[in-house]
């Protein structure tokens, strides 16, 4: 296999008596996210696009708007997708290639976190029914990893579609590019690891190396539930600590909420 | 190059291009060195409309192990365009054109890296078009230079690319996306700029001798406008590091 890394022993032990202290190695809360920020239409050839920057973490998300043929059972629906791909440029561990595991896990937590939400009026895509529709393809770039990598595609994912234009004037030039109609739910997502005991939210490079297990929750303005996932290793949840931590991600949402605030095309 | 299309005026009456150019005149260019934390060296670029970011990994072992020179370091060099980088979406993932641009942009550095320091290494080379508007390969070149010299790779010399071409009749420097699309030729070169000769040249279209010359000469000249902008960056980067900030 590839250039693997591999976390020393003493740094592993490091990490894990820090979070039994309840302390992390770049002095956050637990509760607490790094410094993030939102880029909004950075890209010109794109119908929408953000960067996100997490810590050091970094990814550029960008939408493109194709017509395309509806499928058979949703006649009067647009489409959409959603690629990720670990590009070799973010960590001398990614490869190129087609996607694998992780990368795929990934694209498909953005791409329900999106779908279910129902963040995207799909009906509002049908140009014709049973023959035209607005297929929106959103692919996001992983330009630097330093950890949660979820949040942050699901973030750049949310801003670059609220970004986005219809470019109806391509096909039509009489009309006018409008914005994506966006539903007025938001889900916004919080990834917490589990080290030992204790839960932390946006892990850091060291923190996922070493947690034993991760938990995805996207929660809504209302506080409703709108996705999870457990992933991320062999550990486990109880059932306190999973209710908690839904608690937790509608408490931190909010603030994640906020940077998102303003960005319409 | 699709061949002059007559409904498109590329050069005006005095001689101007599209966007106000003179005909040896570069789109703007602008790069910063030591972009990213995980790449051991990295670079963004912004030329025109092109956004361009560069990252080299290594020296590091080579893999696959039957990849690898017993004598000499061996260097990849990926060049990969983002999706929502051009208008039409790009399907992700290879394809001939972008594996050819590695190919030769890998050689291109194969001529100023110090190899035979590193036997069975890789200097692994990876850059991204974010945002497309003609010139990527140059751009890639010219941003992934920086990045190796952020590395501390050893090399001979710094490595400029730049395009020169012909549109609208006439011969003119670094093709904006409408000449590239509808003009006459386009040559693509890289040097290395410690000993002026060329490293990278491709050409296609329809260029009289006398043409290729003084597209040679732009080009070259482009360069050398071009390793200014270079060694601009990573004085700045070093100036960042002395001051303590990076």
């Amino acid at each position: 296999m590839g250039h693997d890394i591999v976390l020393s022993d003493i740094k592993r032990d490091y990490v894990h008596r820090l979070a039994a202290e309840g302390r992390r190695e770049d002095g956050r809360g637990f509760l607490e996210f790094r410094n993030v920020e939102v880029r909004p239409g950075i890209i010109g050839k794109a119908e929408g696009s953000a960067e996100v920057l997490l810590g050091s973490t970094r990814v550029l998300a960008g939408v493109k708007m194709i017509i395309g043929t509806p499928y058979p059972d949703t006649p009067d629906k647009g489409a959409m997708a959603t690629g990720v791909e670990l590009n070799p440029i973010a960590a001398p561990d990614f490869e190129s290639g087609p996607p694998r595991e992780k990368a795929i896990e990934l694209g498909r937590v953005v791409d329900r976190g999106i779908r279910e939400s129902g963040l995207i009026d799909m009906k509002a895509l049908c140009i014709e029914p049973g023959e035209k529709i607005w297929m929106a393809f959103i692919d996001i770039d992983i330009l630097d990893f330093d950890g949660n990598l979820f949040d942050a595609c699901s973030l750049a994912a949310t801003a670059a579609l609220l970004d986005a234009k219809v470019p109806i004037s391509q096909v039509d030039e009489t009309k006018k590019d409008y914005p994506l109609p966006i539903s007025e739910i938001i889900p916004i997502q919080t990834t917490f690891a589990k080290l030992g005991d204790a839960i932390m939210v946006d892990p850091s490079l060291n923190e996922e190396q070493c947690m034993d297990v991760r938990l995805t929750v996207s929660t809504d303005q209302n506080g409703n539930i709108r996705a999870m996932q457990k992933g991320g290793g062999s550990g486990s949840f109880s059932r306190d600590e999973i209710l908690e931590t839904c608690r937790k991600a509608r408490d931190i949402q909010v603030g994640l909420r906020s940077l998102l605030e303003g960005i319409r095309a | 190059m699709m061949g002059g299309t007559a409904d498109i005026e590329l050069i005006d009456k005095k001689g101007k291009r599209l966007d106000g150019r003179k005909a040896d005149e570069m789109r703007p260019v602008t790069i910063e060195a030591g972009v990213l934390k995980r790449a051991n060296g990295s670079a963004y670029l912004e030329w025109g409309g092109n956004k361009v970011l560069a990252g080299v990994f290594g020296p590091r072992e080579a893999i696959p192990r039957h990849s690898q020179d017993a004598t000499k370091a061996i260097v990849n060099f990926r060049y990969n365009m983002a999706p929502f980088s051009v208008d039409d979406r790009k399907r992700p993932g290879p394809d001939r054109r972008s594996s050819e641009i590695g190919k030769v942009a890998a050689e291109a550095f194969a001529n100023v890296i110090v190899l035979e320091q590193f036997p069975r290494a890789s200097v692994d080379i990876v850059v991204e078009i974010l945002e497309a508007a003609a010139g990527t390969r140059c751009a890639a070149i010219t941003a992934a230079s920086v990045a190796l010299a952020d590395a501390g790779i050893p090399m001979k010399g710094m490595v400029a690319s730049c395009a020169a071409g012909k549109a609208g009749g006439k011969v003119v420097l670094d093709l904006a996306q409408k000449e590239d699309n509808f003009g006459e030729a386009d040559v693509p070169l890289a040097m290395n700029m410690t000993t002026g000769e060329v490293v990278l040249l491709q050409m296609d279209g329809d260029l009289s001798p006398k043409e290729f010359e003084t597209a040679l000469d732009y080009a070259m000249k482009g360069c050398k406008d071009i390793y200014e902008i270079q060694k601009k960056a990573l004085l700045t980067r070093y100036q960042r590091v002395i001051e303590g900030e990076a």
